[in-house]
C-alpha cells in the first residue's frame, strides 16, 4: 500500500511539474529575462569599473559565451528539469505526509485529507517562509550571503514545518475541549503568532540594487507565488482523487462482503 | 423498498488510519531521496557545493529562482 502511494505521489508530481513549467514559462520567465537584461548592463557598468573591456570579472553572469548552460536552455529544458524534479520530490514527501495523516483527521477521507495538505502544506512550506525570505530574481541578492541566505531559507521552512505538524497536534488535543471549529482557529493563531515572532527575530539581508524596475520585481515575486501555488493545488486538488482507490479499497471491499 | 439494505453512494467510508510502523521504512527511504532531490534543485553549487563548476547550477537555475529557493 505504502509503495503505491509513493508511487502515485510522485506521478502527481510530474503532473504538477509540466502544469508549473508551463505556468513559469508564460509568467516567470519574461520576469527572469527583464532581470538578466538588468544585470548583465549593471554588471558591465558598475561591478567592475576596473575589469578591461570584454573581459568577464564577475563570478556569475547569464547569457555569457563561456556559460556551460545557454539561456535557451536555462528557460526551457532546465526550468523543467527543476520544477519536475522538485514536483517529483514533494510528491513523495506529500504521499509520505498523507499516509500519516490519512484516518487521523477526524472524519476526513482521501480527497479531503489531501486537500487539507495541500492547503497547509502551501502556506508552511511557501507562503510563510515567501513573506520573510521571498524569490530573487537574477541580480537581486549579494552573493556573498548565498550561504547565510540558503541556510536561514531552509531553516526558516523547517521551523516553520515543525509549528504546523505542532500546531496540528495540538488541535487533535483541544477538540474534545473546545470543539473541532475552536480548536482549528485557536492552533491556527497559535502558529501565526509563533511564526510571527520568529520571522521578527531572523535577519532580513535582503539588498535590491538601485535602479532595479519595482515592477519587475513584485511581477517575478508574484509568479514565483504562483509556480508554487500550481504545484501544491495540484497535489491538493489531484492526489486525492488517485489515493482513494488506495486506501478506501479496503473497506469498500468489506462492505461489500 | 428491496434498495434499504444497500448502502447508498453518498455514505463515505469510514476512513481507517495506516499503522505508524507501516509508514516508517518509507518515510526513510522517501524522505532520503527528496531531499537529496531537493538539495540539488534548490541548493547544489549555491551555497553549497557536491560537484565542482556550476553546471548544476546553471542548468536549473531558472527553475531556482521561480521556485523562491536563493540562487546567488
Amino acid at each position: 500500500m505504502m509503495r503505491n502511494l509513493l508511487v502515485r505521489g510522485m506521478l502527481v508530481g510530474v503532473v504538477a511539474g509540466l502544469l508549473a513549467w508551463a505556468f513559469a514559462w508564460v509568467f516567470g520567465e519574461p520576469e527572469v529575462r527583464h532581470a538578466i537584461t538588468f544585470e548583465e548592463a549593471h554588471s558591465a557598468h558598475d561591478h567592475n569599473p576596473a575589469a578591461m573591456p570584454g573581459m568577464d570579472m564577475g563570478g556569475h553572469d547569464h547569457g555569457d559565451e563561456s556559460e556551460p548552460v545557454s539561456r535557451g536552455v536555462q528557460s526551457t529544458v532546465g526550468l523543467l528539469t527543476g520544477v519536475g524534479v522538485y514536483g517529483i520530490a514533494i510528491g513523495g514527501l506529500f504521499a509520505l505526509v498523507f499516509a500519516l495523516a490519512y484516518g487521523r483527521l477526524g472524519p476526513l477521507g482521501a480527497r479531503a485529507t489531501a486537500g487539507v495538505l495541500g492547503l497547509v502544506g502551501f502556506v508552511a512550506v511557501v507562503l510563510v517562509p515567501f513573506l520573510k525570505y521571498p524569490a530573487q530574481p537574477p541580480a537581486v541578492g549579494d552573493p556573498d550571503t548565498i550561504t547565510e541566505r540558503t541556510v536561514q531559507y531552509f531553516g526558516l521552512i523547517a521551523v516553520s514545518i515543525v509549528a504546523a505538524v505542532a500546531a496540528a497536534v495540538v488541535a487533535r488535543r483541544l477538540v474534545p475541549r473546545l470543539g473541532t471549529a475552536n480548536a482549528i482557529l485557536a492552533s491556527v493563531g497559535g502558529y501565526i503568532v509563533v511564526m510571527a515572532l520568529i520571522a521578527l527575530a531572523l535577519p532580513s539581508p535582503e539588498t535590491v540594487p538601485e535602479g532595479f524596475d519595482a515592477t519587475v520585481l513584485w511581477r517575478f515575486r508574484i509568479a514565483s507565488l504562483g509556480v508554487q501555488a500550481v504545484i501544491w493545488s495540484t497535489f491538493g486538488l489531484l492526489f486525492g482523487v488517485v489515493a482513494a482507490k488506495v486506501v478506501e479499497r479496503p473497506r469498500d471491499v468489506a462492505l461489500a462482503a | 423498498m428491496a434498495t434499504a439494505a444497500v448502502p447508498t453512494p453518498t455514505s463515505a467510508p469510514v476512513p481507517v488510519a495506516i499503522p505508524v510502523r507501516e509508514v516508517l521504512p518509507w518515510a526513510a527511504f522517501m524522505g532520503f531521496l527528496a531531499l537529496f532531490l531537493i538539495y540539488f534543485v534548490g541548493a547544489e553549487q549555491g551555497a553549497f557545493a557536491i560537484f565542482s563548476g556550476n553546471g548544476v547550477h546553471e542548468f536549473v537555475h531558472d527553475g531556482r529562482h521561480l521556485l523562491a529557493f536563493p540562487c546567488h
